[in-house]
């Protein structure tokens, strides 16, 4: 674990057969290792004025003419590294289906409604102590082409930057209880050891009465760093 | 307490209005674009021109790729480059974002200045990342720059890659469109693009 590289125990290889589309777009060659210097070490730093006042809640960011639809969640975890140190000014920006499963995207052509209150988009940076929090709604299932019969888990795509580019992520967090998470070959392309890591967790005190459910969801990235090579 | 890293998942095909929404034309705003530098960056300006490529060597229109680099001088914008001789640029970032599903021919474009090589023996490069549909973990590459010989020649990164795949790396300066360079990304065959551990 001192290299500090990609740790293949928790991620998903490069091509994954049953996700249909990993075979002709994933790299088969070996990656070639190259020590951190600079280049790896540095990386965009996106501070809280990157960040608009209703960014981080998707309730309110996308609003036409009145309240979205759906279950409103909010959704809060710290973003730690691998020794458990919070990573405060962590850009984490997120983006995921309206309640009944469609994106706002124009490719996304499931016949399920479009919500014109609702954009799907935001973003927030982490606290001194590294958490994050969001308010938005429940995502839903939805269609994909890969297999007959397949539908994606609910899930909410994410994207940080952390300290470095060795430690930048894009993942997607589930809900607990999820009975397509079995079926989902994008889910299940994760080592199995590593694949609850991927599963928020429903916290009664992170709902707030009358208003909205609780989940959390740690993030865990890479780090801490090594030192640089000498230039 | 030993805390073990969260899995990658794919970006997914319906990235756009999340991460590069204005090149998309949705009702976000964009952290970053395809303009690496503003005007006022100091600088030799460029552009990078490309095509990401399947197995097949179609186009992918549902590709983001994401550039860091240094500025003119060699230098990161980041707290771990404490170098005080190489100056920063308060007009330069030194990272952008852009999607492939905008342009007809799914090519990707972005406009910025050539990086100064950062250290000593390393030729100047951008560090690259490359996220789709279809990619389940990221992948990161290095554009180098073909105009650039003598140091490419030396530098520590190439070092490590099969002389008969460096040209994978190199971004080449268009003869006929001064300081345009022309970078594909291939996923996968005979010509893949190199991808680092790092
Ligand atoms: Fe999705």
């Amino acid at each position: 674990m001192s290299e500090q590289r990609m740790d293949w125990t928790s991620h998903p290889p490069h091509v994954h057969p049953d996700y249909k589309s990993t075979v002709l777009r994933g790299p088969t060659k070996p990656l070639i290792a190259i020590d951190h210097r600079l280049s790896e070490l540095t990386g965009p730093v996106y501070g809280h004025d990157s960040v608009g006042p209703l960014d981080a809640d998707l309730t309110k960011n996308g609003q036409r003419n009145g309240e979205p639809l759906g279950e409103r969640i909010i959704v809060t975890g710290r973003v730690v590294d691998e020794d458990d140190r919070p990573q405060p000014d962590t850009l984490v920006e997120i983006w995921q289906a309206n309640a009944a499963g469609r994106y706002i995207h124009e490719i996304d052509q499931h016949a399920a409604p479009i919500d014109p209150n609702f954009l799907g988009a935001g973003r927030c940076v982490t606290d001194g102590e590294g958490r994050y929090r969001y308010i938005t709604i429940k995502p839903g299932a939805y269609p994909w082409k890969n297999h007959y019969n397949a539908w994606r888990p609910n899930h909410i795509h994410l994207s940080l930057f952390g300290p470095s580019f060795t430690s930048r992520l894009v993942t997607q967090m589930y809900f607990p209880g999820d009975p397509l998470l079995d079926l989902d070959p994008i889910f299940n392309a994760v080592p199995e050891a590593a694949r609850e890591r991927l599963i928020s967790s429903f916290a009664i005190d992170v709902t707030e009465p009358e208003f909205a459910l609780g989940y959390v969801f740690d993030i865990v990235l890479r780090g801490p760093q090594v030192t640089p090579a000498e230039d | 307490m030993r805390r073990y890293q969260t899995p990658s998942q794919t970006v997914g095909p319906f990235f756009a209005y999340g991460l590069v929404p204005e090149q998309y034309g949705y009702r976000f705003t964009s952290i970053a674009d395809h303009a690496v530098a503003a005007p006022a960056t100091e600088g030799t300006h460029i552009r990078i021109i490309g095509q990401v490529l399947d197995g097949e060597a179609t186009p992918i229109p549902d590709a983001l790729l994401e550039f860091w680099q240094a500025n003119a001088h060699g230098r990161y914008n980041h707290a771990a480059d404490e170098r005080q001789d190489n100056l920063l640029d308060p007009d330069f970032l030194g990272f952008g974002r852009t999607g492939t599903g905008t342009s007809a021919d799914a090519s990707f474009q972005i406009d910025t200045v050539k990086p100064g090589a950062v250290g000593e023996g390393q030729a100047p490069h951008i560090n690259v990342v490359v996220l789709m549909r279809g990619m389940l973990t990221h992948a990161f590459t290095r554009i180098y720059f073909s105009d650039e010989e003598a140091l490419n020649a030396v530098d520590p990164a190439l070092a490590n890659v099969p002389e008969n795949r460096r040209a994978t790396l190199i971004g080449k300066r268009d003869e006929a469109s001064a300081g345009t360079y022309r970078f594909d990304i291939r996923m996968q065959g005979e010509r893949e693009t190199v991808f680092f551990d790092i």
